[in-house]
């Protein structure tokens, strides 16, 4: 397996959320596509997403939601790791976010929401793809 | 700055970035790892090992409260087994660990073991080289052993914790045949459970037995009881790995360590380079064996006499 390197992706839930079957159910999906899944617990802060994120040096951090609350954690987990200097990292969402939601969050800097009902298929392409893409563009 | 100088400035992105380098096999990560690699040696590097549900990951979180609690920086690595077959894995030891993600003079990496053997990833050594150039006091290494198969973590710590806990009748049997021996501190966690009076008097017995053969001023594996849970035990761990550290230095064996371990990184490294050039050199050989005209014996032995140098 030398020469390997697996796309490394943070699972996080933000807030008092405590629901965990979609973030189990997408970090077994990801593991079956050769990810490396990294979970960071419930109940945590941005700030402790963030440095985790950094600590992990993480090629991806998706964010898990299914309370109210996201419109505000979410992007104050964005721009801590943009402050960090760590705005290379893809930041993706998924849960129960209301459609209407889904531009501030684009905004904030969420490449991508998975809402409701998302196929975990879907999301394995999207990593997969953003991957490929990225290390084609790392080339020399 | 560039990443060595970071590294060696304590800078967490940068260590975690170097890391991640090494790990990935990234040429940059070598180039970088030679420029750091004066600064390590002074780490105190300490495994943490058992089976699985032995609560290692909530041990570890309340051995960094109480280093924190003495004023110490310490980074952990938490080693979980990738999958043979995907390469994939779920790295979930920091989850239990989470209280001490902010606190910035804690460094918490997870790897895979990526294919590595031994409940190591090939990555391990050089991690703990980044940590220890960073500048970490202790850095505590969490993998899962069972058997001796998974004792590699012995041999990059310089002190090893095995956790074992009460009931697992296999297990202690697991020990009898290594585990035991491989380790300088053995913990018995969930020691609030039924079954722990029975289990610590047969680690007793096994304790004893071992330090009956053993010379005066060696290292007497002290046996100590837990309960990670409730934040119980931590402090008596700190002071036996502060003794056996203590110890190592008195009796010269601290540098000693890190220098076999260096050595033997070298060795594997150079092991896996030739093995590769190998391949490369013999295809005539490897047909031959696979179509069963030469048997395996002939074909090594002249491969090797076909390579300079004396003859063995």
């Amino acid at each position: 397996m030398s020469g390997a390197r697996p796309l490394r992706v943070l699972l996080a839930k933000l807030g008092m959320d405590t629901h965990t079957v979609g973030i189990t159910v997408v970090a077994h999906a990801l593991r079956e596509a050769g990810m490396e899944v990294i979970f960071t617990g419930l109940k945590q802060t941005p700030e402790a997403v963030a440095s985790a994120a950094i600590q992990e040096d993480v090629d991806v951090v998706g964010v898990s939601s299914l309370s109210a609350g996201h419109t505000r954690s979410l992007p104050r987990l964005a721009r801590l790791l943009r402050e960090a200097g760590a705005a290379d990292k893809l930041l993706v969402a998924g849960g129960v976010i209301p459609e209407e939601d889904v531009p501030l969050l684009e905004e904030a800097g969420y490449a991508r929401i998975f809402t409701m009902g998302t196929d975990t298929r879907q999301i394995v392409a999207y990593l997969t793809a953003w991957g490929a893409a990225r290390s084609g563009a790392l080339q020399p | 700055m560039d990443l060595a100088a970071a590294v060696l400035a304590g800078q967490v992105a940068a260590g975690a970035r170097l890391i991640r380098w090494l790990d990935d096999g990234d040429p940059r990560g070598r180039a970088a790892l030679r420029e750091i690699y004066p600064a390590t040696g002074r780490a105190h590097i300490v495994g943490i090992t058992g089976p699985p549900g032995a609560g290692k990951s909530t041990l570890v979180d309340i051995l960094i409260a109480q280093e924190r609690a003495r004023g110490r920086r310490v980074a952990v690595l938490a080693v979980d087994p990738s999958s043979p077959f995907t390469g994939g894995a779920i790295l979930g030891d920091r989850l239990r660990m989470s209280r001490h993600a902010v606190d910035p003079g804690v460094f918490i990496r997870s790897l895979g073991t990526r294919g590595g053997r031994g409940g190591l990833s090939r990555a391990t050594y050089d991690a703990t080289a980044v940590m220890d150039a960073m500048g970490y006091e202790r850095i505590f290494v969490e993998t899962v052993g069972v058997g001796q198969e998974e004792m590699d973590v012995t041999a990059l710590a310089h002190s090893t914790v095995i956790v074992a806990v009460p009931g697992l009748g296999d297990e202690v049997q697991a020990m009898k045949a290594g585990l035991l021996e491989a380790g300088e501190i053995l913990v018995l966690n969930k020691a609030d459970r039924d079954g722990h009076a029975q289990t610590l008097r047969h680690l007793e017995l096994l304790v004893h037995l071992r330090t009956g053969t053993q010379a005066a001023d060696a290292w007497h594996t002290p046996l100590l009881s837990a309960v990670a849970s409730r934040g119980e035990g931590a402090a008596a761990i700190v002071a036996a790995l502060d003794a056996h550290r203590e110890h190592l230095h008195r009796c010269g064996e601290f540098s000693l360590q890190s220098g076999r371990r260096s050595e033997q990184q070298f060795l594997a490294i150079a092991g896996a380079r030739l093995r590769e050039r190998l391949l490369e050199l013999a295809p005539e050989l490897r047909a031959q064996v696979r179509t069963q005209q030469l048997d395996p014996y002939t074909a090594a032995e002249r491969l090797v006499a076909a390579l300079p140098g004396p003859d063995p």
